[in-house]
Order: structure tokens, then sequence, then C-alpha cells
């Protein structure tokens, strides 16, 4: 790994770039900013994407202040491992589609990762600017839209090489991130892939979670077609274990299984009146609006839209559905959190995106029970004001009651969106796989291989909920795991 | 793919569906649902699987006419094929020999309650079957159901067939007259709930089958979710089948009614498009 960056940094080019202009100049650039549809504007519609991208100008001198650096950190930030360094001086030097093909060498979705990934936590927390001289790190998360964007824009979308057929037969459960990447590792090995959803599209949270307003559907609609082109075969409405047991699709020839089947359950709080009508799931609300289209009056699913709209939690789900609500119309759009914004696990481009759009964030705060109407509809909600204690295990500040603080909201709809467990599905089908006393499926951290051999696992059913691009490194470490497993099993 | 192979109308807003599914065919048990989808625009609805010819590869499914995609659903004709279907879902039934089982079926209930009447007659045990409507003309299936049961008593509300009365006044019959070991009801809430205070009343374990509201039906959305013994449940991955005398169906009731005011917004909203 380490011998083929440095092979990659010494070719011609990259030195004669990293000639061009002197360290200082670079440093000297103030990072871009990412233009933005105006809030006000934005707000009446659920589908249009609030980041409008970078031009051509503006992406070639952002990526003019990376510095080429000798030992690219930001690589260790990346949970699958892209050349950073390369596809950014690809861009410097206007060579735009080597920069998308660099992506593609190690991740499956870099459209949808230019878009969702937490970069401030991951590359860029890492980038020499961030580390060294405390400026604004390099806009790597916007470079890889960038790029992405442009290939796919330009209609010359590159598909990757794939291995002559190796007569192996596997299957992935769930088509979500850590799915698709799987997938595509897998297909580019040689094997025959099926991926195996439940739901009647393929994406799982990048169709039913995030909102088009961040991720549009037709920006994942092509990475599945690239996909598609590889070869990877996509089954809906099917649910292994249920549909077929595992036992009928080894018959059918499936000789191994990674189940990336996502994080069910949504959680709820377990207080008074939450059973209420008008009090949901993060989960089943923006499912409805995003899978669904129950914004769209010529779809037949409803949702229920609120004037005063309160969203439990601090997540990019409770950011997504707060969000949502403004759009759908809420007079009200109310961030419940329990502790304060610092804490909080969402994107900070989420957060700050919310604020544009005249989200209230009642920070330092928890629901302790809802009252509702005699048709059993919620129309208030009581809180309870919190203070930040020692820190946790989450290294994060507990947020302790303070006594006698209760006041009361008016809500009409109140969404949860205080995490997920993992679903019981597929652990349910299978009583002899191990599994933690959370529910997740237990693997090896490396091949992500399970208690059965031929089964792995990776995603939030392994993690119980975390970011699409962690599930996506796992996609990808069950794939070399799996490979390796069959080759050897041979 | 899901092609309508058989459709017969039970009632002006009864429609009885035999559909081409053969891994579901194949796969499902008593108790167990499907969710469908009857094109890009349509809800996602669950139906409690009626039954299944595994040979020729179809389930048979009983739609009842209460909103927009459920009335296009009933609509359907042979040769239509339907978008998406997925299933076997939920926890199938827990059938054993026990002795008598009472079984009562209110409604379109009795279409989910025909697969397990049939169940617990193969394991050799004693059925008694209520079957109950409003009138004569929303009895379905009494032909299969009489092919599964030791006895059957049909109650319709208003005395135009069988015997006037309620579910819960045959069902009380029988339980006085002899041993009842376990009853299911599926019908209407509450009429479930009605059955449900009446077992418990001579202790005899019963089990109810929910129909709320879902959306995806894997455990996902939450939205179906029901109070059983002072505990959130899901009614799509935990059931559909809950002990009836646990469940609290005045909730239950309250959360049926979630989306009353949309439906009737879209329901008119479709029948104008239709003029």
């Amino acid at each position: 790994m380490q011998e083929y960056l440095k092979m990659e940094r010494e070719q011609a080019w990259r030195i004669e770039l990293r000639n061009q202009i002197k360290n200082k100049e670079r440093t000297a650039l103030p990072r871009v900013k990412m233009p933005e549809m105006d809030p006000q504007e934005r707000i009446c519609y659920q589908d249009r994407e609030v980041n409008l991208g970078l031009d051509v100008e503006n992406a070639r001198r952002e990526a003019s202040r990376c510095m080429d650096c000798v030992n690219p950190t930001c690589i260790e930030g990346c949970p699958v491992s892209i050349n950073i360094p390369k596809f950014v001086k690809n861009i410097e030097r206007g060579e735009f589609l080597e920069a998308a093909k660099t992506l593609k060498e190690t991740s499956a979705l870099p459209a949808v990762c230019g878009r969702v990934c937490p970069q401030e936590k991951q590359c860029e927390a890492s980038c020499f600017y961030t580390l060294k001289l405390k400026k604004d790190p390099v806009a790597i998360g916007y470079l890889e839209r960038f790029a992405a964007d442009y290939e796919r824009e330009s209609g010359q979308i590159s598909v990757p090489e794939v291995a002559p057929k190796n007569g192996m037969k596997v299957a992935a459960i769930g088509s979500g991130p850590a799915s698709l990447a799987f997938a595509g590792d897998m297909i580019k090995l040689g094997y025959e892939v099926t991926v195996f959803e439940a739901l009647h599209e393929i994406g799982g949270v990048l169709k039913y979670g995030i909102p088009e307003f961040r991720l549009p559907n037709h920006i994942v609609d092509v990475e599945l077609d690239n996909l598609k082109k590889m070869g990877v075969r996509f089954e809906r409405n099917f649910i292994v274990g249920r549909t077929a047991t595992f036992e009928d699709l080894k018959e059918e020839g499936y000789c191994a299984f990674f189940v990336a089947s996502g994080a069910g359950l949504p959680r709820f709080m377990n207080i008074p009146g939450e059973n209420y009508n008008g009090i949901l799931s993060s989960n089943e609300y923006l499912t409805r609006v995003n899978l669904m289209n129950a914004a769209n009056d010529e779809f037949d699913t409803p949702v229920l839209k609120g004037k005063n709209v309160a969203v439990v939690g601090g997540g990019n789900t409770a950011m997504d559905s707060v969000r949502t609500a403004k759009r759908l119309g809420a007079a009200r759009a109310m961030i419940i959190y329990r502790r304060s914004r610092e804490e909080m696990p969402a994107r900070v481009e989420e957060v700050h995106h919310a604020e544009e759009e005249g989200i209230e964030f009642i920070n330092l705060a928890n629901p302790v029970e809802y009252f509702a109407d005699e048709k059993g509809r919620v129309n208030r909600m009581r809180i309870q004001r919190m203070e930040l204690g020692e820190p946790d295990a989450s290294g994060r500040r507990r947020p302790v009651v303070v006594e006698g603080s209760e006041t009361d909201i008016d809500v009409d709809v109140v969404v949860v969106a205080i995490g997920v467990s993992p679903n019981p599905l597929i652990p349910s089908a299978l009583p002899e796989l191990k599994v933690s006393r959370w529910g997740t499926i237990e693997v090896d951290p490396e091949s992500m291989q399970s208690s059965i051999p031929e089964l792995f696992a990776g995603g939030d059913i392994v993690r119980g909920g975390a970011t699409v691009i962690l599930a996506m490194g796992d996609g990808r470490r069950a794939a070399a795991g799996m490979h390796r497993y069959l080759t050897e099993s041979k | 793919m899901n092609q309508i192979i058989k459709t017969e109308q039970f009632s002006e807003n009864v429609v009885k569906l035999v559909v081409h599914a053969p891994r579901i065919a194949r796969a499902r048990k008593p108790g167990h649902f499907i969710i469908l989808r009857i094109d890009e625009k349509g809800e996602r609805i669950p139906l409690t699987i009626a039954g299944a010819d595994e040979k020729a590869g179809t389930i048979t499914l009983v739609a009842q006419k209460v909103g927009v995609s459920s009335q296009r659903l009933c609509e359907l004709q042979p040769g239509d094929e339907i978008l998406d279907m997925v299933g076997p879902l939920g926890r199938a039934t827990e059938i054993h020999n026990v002795g008598t089982v009472l079984a009562c079926g209110g409604g379109v209930g009795v279409a989910p309650l025909l697969p397990i009447v049939e169940g617990f007659k193969k394991a050799g045990n004693r059925v008694i079957s209520i079957l109950a409507a409003r009138s004569k003309d929303l009895i379905i299936l009494e032909d299969e159901i009489r092919k599964w049961s030791d006895e059957v008593i049909i109650m319709t509300d208003d005395g135009s067939y069988g015997r006037k009365g309620l579910v819960t006044a045959g069902a009380e019959e029988v339980i006085l007259r002899e041993k009842v070991d376990e009853c299911v009801a599926i019908g209407p809430a509450v009429m479930m709930k009605f059955t449900a205070l009446l077992t418990k009343k001579y202790d005899i374990p019963t089990q109810a089958s929910l129909n709320a509201i879902m959306v995806d039906g894997t455990g996902m959305c939450g939205a179906c979710r029901v109070t059983v013994g002072g505990e959130t449940k899901f009614t799509c991955v935990d059931g559909p089948e809950f002990d009836a005398h646990q469940i609290d169906f005045d909730e239950l009731l309250l959360r049926l009614g979630g989306y009353k005011q949309d439906e009737v917004d879209a329901f008119e909203r479709y029948l104008s498009t239709q003029k």
C-alpha cells in the first residue's frame, strides 16, 4: 500500500504539478465555499438539492491548495482508503475523468460519499491543514463530489474492469451501502453476485432514509446502473430466510452470503403517551416521504403534515426529519436534543443548513411525556431540561436531569430519531448464528466472517448504527475476507 | 410477475384474488402475511395469506376496499399484474393439538382464519368455527371453513343468515356447553376486543391476529406498534398474532384511525379523477 502510494506520487505529472506552485502560495488560498440554494427558496421543495456543487474553476483552485504531502494522512482518515492526493491532483491538472477513475479504484459510490460522508471527522480531520497548519482543510468532500458529478454529466462513465467469471455464486442480503460496496468488489473478482432486497427499491438507506434534498435518487440510480453494467444482479421484494431459506439458496448454487440487512427496528423512549397518533419513528416518517412519495398527492401513501413538529434526536436522521417537516409546511420545526450542539452526532454541514432553514434547536432538553386530544392525536409534549455532567463511555458529557424544569410545548407531529436496533429477521432465521446481547451479528473484525463460516456480515447489522462510509468499508473487508475463504477452502 | 390468476367478488367491497407467487406459496405457513404494492403510485398494503396452492404456485388473498390503493386492488382482473409482492412475513401461528379450538372470524377476518382452522384440524383438534358479519352477503368462505370444522355457527347482526347476534353470543354458548381449550379470534379490532373479554372471563387462552397500519412490514418503521402486556411490540415482526388478553385494544383502535382523514381526502381525490 505504502509502496503503491509512493510510486504514484513519483509519477512525472505529479512532480511537475508540485513544482508549479510554491507551497506558501497554496496555503495562502482560502478554502472554497460550496454554492448553496437560497434557504427560503429551497424549503419550498422536497427534492431540490441544497449544495449546488463546485464549478471547474473553483474545483481546480481548491485542488491546488492540496500540497500532495509525502505522508498523506488524509488517506488514513478514509474508511475505504481512497487515494486522495491522486484524485485531487488529477482535478488540479484538469483530468477530471481520471480523478473519477481514481475514486472508483476503492469506492463503489463516490457521488454518494461526496455528499453524505462526515468528512470533517474523517479525511478532512486528518488533512495536513487541519493537523499542522490549524487552517481549514482541503475540501476533499466537495472535490470528490465534483469528480463524480463531472464524470456522470460527461456521459463517459467508466465501468471498472471485471475478472473472468470464476463460476462461484455469492449473495448479498440487503442493498444498502455495505452490500453495494461488497457487490462491486466481488463482481470485479469474477464472482456471480446477486443482491437481495426486501423492499421494492434498491439502495437501502440511500433511498428510504436520506432525503432527496441531500442525496437525489437519480444520483444513487447512476451508481446502481454502474453495478448492473458490471454484471451484479438485483432481486427486489425478496427476504432471505423467508421468501427462500439459506438452505434453498445453497441448493440454488450460492456458496457464501454477506448479510448487510441494516438496523431495522427504530428505538422509542418508552415514555407515557408515546403510542399516540402523530408520534412516529424517523424511519417511518422518512420512508413515507422518500420511498413512498407521500408528499406528492398523486401517490396513495399519506404522511402526517404538522404545524408544530418536534424531532427528538441530534443525529443526521434527526436533521433529515426536521428539514423534511419544514419542507412539508411546518410553521415550527424543532429539534429536541438532550445534549448541546457540540455533542451532536450530525454532520456539521447539516446542522448549519438546518439553522439556515429556520429550524429551532431546543438543546439540553428531553421529552418525558406526551398528551393527546380525544381522538388520540398528540397535541402537547412535556420536556425536561438537562445539563451536562461527566463524560460517559462514548466520551461525550452525560446529560443530567435538572429537577423541576418541566415545560410543555404544543406539537401535532413528533418524530423520534434516537437510533435503531438491529433487524432480527436474519438472526431469527439462523438460530446457530452468534449474536451479541444487542442483537448485532458477531464477526471477526478483519474478515467480517461470522460464527457460520460461509456467512459474512457488515454495516449496521454488525455495528448497530453507523455511517454510509463505514458500512462501505465493511463491505469491502467482507469481500476480501470471503474471497480468501472461498479460494482457500477450494 | 405476481400475475392475478383468478378473482371472485365476495360482496360489494370484498374480493378474493388468486395470485401467482410460487416462492411465497411454498414458504408460507398459517398466520403469515404479505405486503403488496399494485403499481408505482400504490401504498404498501399488508394482507394475511388465506391459502396457497404449492403445485400451482399461487396464493389466495382477500381484500376489502378501505382506501384508494385497496379500491384499485379490488378492481384488478385476471391477467393483471401486481408490481411488488413480498413475503411471507410475520410469525406463523403456533399450531398444536390442544383438544377443542374455538375459531372466531368476523367479516374479512375469516380469510386469514381459514388456514389456521385447517391447521388446527389437521393437528387433530376438535374445531368449532363461528363466522360473523353484519349481514348474509358479508359471510365469506363458509364452505371452505366447513371443510375443516366439526361445527360451524353463523352469526349476523341483522339476522339475515344463521342466528341474529354478535360473535360473542355464539362463542359464549359454545363455552357454556363444552370445554374449550383455546380460542383464535380474527376480525375487526372491536370484535376481537369483546371476544378477548369473553374468553378472559372463562380463562381460555386466546390468540388474536392484528391488522395494524404498516409501511415496510419488516420491522423498520414502527407504524404497527401495539401495546401487549404493557410493552410496545411491532405487529409485523413480533406478531401479527398476540395473546389477546394482553393486547391494549383501545390503543389499537385509536391507532387504526391515525390516517383516517388522509384516507378520506385521498379517496375523494381519487373519485374526482375517475369521473
